[in-house]
């Protein structure tokens, strides 16, 4: 069997290092599978979040060789032989233990902006009409499966993790725009795009599609329409660009 | 004394899937204080995982469904053992739980006149699951989860319940600890509500996700309620089986409701050798009347690829115990051959993108290899239909800890309706009984203590057992003397191991503290699946018959009698205790669905 040289990350917020682990793996595995092998055989209370193991819950987010994935969906064939495979916690997130941080911040922040739907009155019969045609781009929204990669890699927060109370991040400018887009939504739209949810922040350099387990296009779809619809138009790099092209008075925040 | 902080509710819902959002969401919509408490991150619950779509007579699709239709597909998938007061509320509530989804966010796919789409699945006569591609569950929890957080519902992540607490013999709580620190904690409530989920994390091939120790199970009986048909397990038919680090993850039953179909080494469509006489007359006999049925369901009968799980699994056990397996132990699921990619790809992409990323397989151009895993127990906490009240005051319990709605086989896609139709009347049923008491029943802090002391425990074993191999050899145990095809013989010898996994057990030890310590946690959840394996081996000794997801090569056919009856099981003393009881009798209007069958 091959044997994995890994480099994990051990310890809590006080005091951690990296340790190293040889591990015995099989055929077709991937690394949380490896790491559940040094689990069950090295190190018992290396503590790891994971639910499903098949990408659909977004649970074991991790930094693997620097690059924030999800540890299911990484395959131990797509290293070289030999390679020392180093695995981090999330870097924006407070750390509890090991691998496991502490991603309550999305949670509060998925209750404080409140996007709730406000439905229109169905039809005569009780039910809704809706097109498929209508509904295909915010059900790329519905792809989201939470893994927070997309917090994690975001710049705005990676370096300046006091960015966290100033913007809302990737995955709930998306979810902003998923009800905002929604055909039934009766809410006044320019709600949507307050200056508190901070999209002005962010300037579009896409890490957040780049690391998305789901492929979801969450800058080009979900938060440029956004940005558009932003109160304040000066806050819009987009725009201000445009008024630079097309001769328009300038005000620039990125 | 014990340390641990305390929280009162009026409703305590344990598990934040599908069935402990929807009660929470319906009690506190009643004015009930709620709180909900879950084992992972609120909306990681197994239900995220569910795939094809929930059942629901909408008659979207084909007219001719109605509740009745739905509750007769229901009844005979779970073989008539079903209590037909939990099967008949399903079928006619499904459709407004949908809607009411709808209403709250969710965007199932559509027919070209704008309403929600049905797809084909096992077992139901009309195209019935509204869906969302192939990720269902995740619309669904998704939706539930932003309604209850904008409910303000209190919810606890990443808190384990250890132990349900009883004033008498009346529910007064639960306690637990939380996974970030190991710490303690107390829930006084009034009433609480189990949606604890599955335990096919007892078996060693299985879908399930690290929750599914049977928690909920476990703690209904300890608390000393009426469990009902353990033994009746769903081993799907589909699952991977390549390569092995993927071994039990699930392969929709959408992709034979989608066209796919189940071939042999030899390229046979072997299904067709496998129709049983209950069956018969409304199954294709020959490939080209299966291959019409897709787009005309009036004049041409069901593919038998989409007979019912448990039938389809023992199918395929079969073939590969007769040599005509594939190459890894398993059959090819074939839909590259019989539907274009584009279509593939729209309508199974997380298929797609499962088999491409972990097993190489591009399942728009080769087969898939697939075969039976755990994935679903139908037996459970024995539950009154309308309120779902278990046998204990204060008790409730809905979803897959339930049992009684699906009989010995559940239909897919009668699930997610399951937990969102019984989600609901959980709530309401914990409310109305919290309602009705004046004060939080008593504390006993003598039982508190207890249950720290139990919890800590594995810190101070012997340090001769490690959970971890312990959890395996009770998986191997489990699959290879419990699973899918039963004697006997093989059952008796899993009660005496199950009986050396008890007394290694107390010997369990863990190292670390009890800040996120998942050697401890494993070995906290090592005692509800051993009382879990212990009641489903029982079960399956005292059914002597085959039904079902229950099959017993030593009683190969039903058997009339069993047909009429439960296994209950319940603790008495200590000990557990087991008898037969009869079914609920169904009304004569109802009977007569059936009668065609005579």
């Amino acid at each position: 069997m091959p044997v994995a040289h890994l480099r994990i990350w051990r310890g809590d917020d006080e005091d951690g290092d990296y340790r190293e682990y040889d591990v015995e793996y099989g055929e077709g595995m991937v690394v949380l599978d490896v790491v559940h092998i040094l689990q069950a055989t090295q190190a018992p209370d290396l503590a790891v979040r994971w639910n499903c193991k098949a990408g659909k819950c977004g649970s074991c987010s991790a930094e693997v060789n620097g690059k924030p994935r999800l540890m299911c969906m990484t395959r131990m064939q797509t290293f070289t032989p030999g390679e020392t495979i180093s695995i981090a916690p999330l870097k924006t997130f407070p750390l509890i233990r090991d691998l496991v941080t502490d991603v309550g911040h999305n949670f509060n922040v998925a209750r404080d902006i409140m996007p709730e739907l406000k439905p229109r009155q169905p039809e005569a019969d009780g039910t809704h009409r809706m097109h498929q045609i209508d509904i295909d781009r915010i059900q790329e929204f519905h792809k989201c499966i939470e893994c927070f990669l997309c917090q994690d890699v975001c710049h705005v927060f990676r370096e300046h993790p006091e960015n966290l109370d100033n913007f809302v991040g990737p995955r709930f400018s998306i979810q902003l725009a998923q009800v905002a887009m929604h055909p039934l939504d009766t809410n006044p739209k320019r709600d949507m795009a307050k200056a508190e949810f901070g999209l002005d922040y962010c300037n579009i350099t896409k890490c957040c599609t780049e690391v998305c387990p789901e492929g979801i296009h969450i800058t080009d779809n979900g938060i440029i329409p956004m940005k558009e619809r932003a109160v304040d138009v000066y806050f819009d790099p987009l725009r201000f660009i445009g008024r630079k092209l097309f001769g328009g008075k300038e005000k620039n925040q990125a | 004394m014990a340390d641990y902080e305390t929280h009162e509710y009026d409703v305590l819902v344990i598990g934040a899937g599908g069935a402990g959002l929807r009660a929470a969401i319906e009690s506190s919509a009643l004015g009930a204080r709620t709180g909900l408490v879950c084992k992972s991150l609120l909306g990681k619950a197994h239900t995220v995982m569910a795939e094809g779509g929930l059942a629901a007579a909408l008659g979207n699709v084909y007219p001719q469904d109605n509740w009745r239709v739905h509750f007769r597909d229901t009844m005979r998938g779970g073989k008539m053992l079903n209590n037909w007061r939990m099967a008949q509320i399903h079928a006619q509530e499904a459709p407004d739980r949908v809607r009411e989804l709808e209403e709250w966010g969710a965007l199932f796919d559509r027919t070209p006149d704008g309403r929600i789409l049905q797809r084909d699945f096992g077992g139901h006569r009309y195209a019935r699951l509204a869906h969302v591609g192939d990720r269902t569950g995740l619309e669904m929890i998704r939706t539930l989860q932003q309604h209850a957080v904008h409910r303000g519902i209190d919810v606890y992540m990443e808190c384990t319940i250890t132990q349900l607490l009883k004033d008498g013999d009346r529910i007064s709580g639960a306690f637990g600890y939380w996974r970030e620190n190991g710490r303690f904690v107390v829930f006084r409530a009034k009433a609480v509500v189990l949606a604890t989920g599955g335990l096919c994390k007892v078996f060693a091939i299985n879908s399930n996700s690290w929750e599914g120790t049977g928690d909920g199970h476990a703690l209904a009986t300890w608390a000393g309620a009426d469990m009902i048909d353990m033994e009746c397990v769903q081993f799907h038919p589909t699952g991977m089986v390549w390569p092995l680090s993927v071994r039990g993850i699930l392969v929709t039953e959408g992709v034979r409701g989608d066209g796919g179909t189940l071939r042999n080494i030899n390229g046979e469509r072997f299904m067709f050798n496998y129709i049983p006489p209950m069956f018969a007359a409304e199954t294709a006999d020959n490939e080209e009347e299966a291959d019409r049925w897709y787009n005309d369901k009036v004049n041409a009968r069901r593919t038998p690829d989409l007979l019912p799980r448990d039938e389809v699994a023992r199918a395929i056990n079969a073939e590969v115990k007769a040599g005509r397996g594939s190459p890894h132990g398993g059959v090819f699921l074939d839909i590259a051959s019989r539907r274009d990619a584009s279509y593939i790809q729209r309508r199974l992409p997380s298929m797609y993108h499962q088999f491409i990323q972990l097993a190489d397989v591009d399942i728009t151009r080769d087969a898939m290899e697939v075969g039976p895993t755990a994935h679903y127990v139908m037996g459970g906490v024995r539950v009154d239909a309308e309120s779902t009240a278990s046998t204990v005051p204060g008790l409730f319990a809905a979803g897959e800890v339930a049992g009684g709605m699906h009989g010995s086989n559940r239909l897919g896609g009668n699930s997610l309706s399951d937990l969102i139709v019984f989600g609901r009347r959980a709530g309401m049923g914990a409310a109305e009984y919290a309602s009705s008491l004046s004060s939080l029943p008593a504390l006993n802090s003598s039982e508190v203590d207890a249950a720290a002391a139990e919890a800590l425990a594995p810190f101070d074993g012997n340090g001769k057992e490690n959970p971890y191999t312990i959890h395996r050899e009770l998986q191997d145990t489990m699959q290879s003397l419990v699973g899918i095809i039963r004697n006997e013989g093989e059952l008796q010898q899993a009660r005496a191991r199950l009986e050396e996994f008890r007394e290694r057990a107390k010997n369990v030890t863990v190292e670390g503290n009890r800040q996120y310590n998942p050697g401890w946690h494993l070995a906290l959840d090592l005692r509800s699946m051993l009382t879990v394996a212990d009641l489903i081996t029982r079960g399956a000794i005292e059914r002597k018959e085959s039904r079902g997801g229950h099959t017993r090569e030593d009683y190969p056919n039903p058997d009339a009698h069993f047909g009429t009856v439960n296994i209950v099981q319940s603790l008495k003393d200590g000990e557990l205790t087991w008898r037969q009881e009869p079914l609920p009798e169904m009304p004569a209007d109802l009977k007569e669905l059936f009668e065609e069958d005579h």
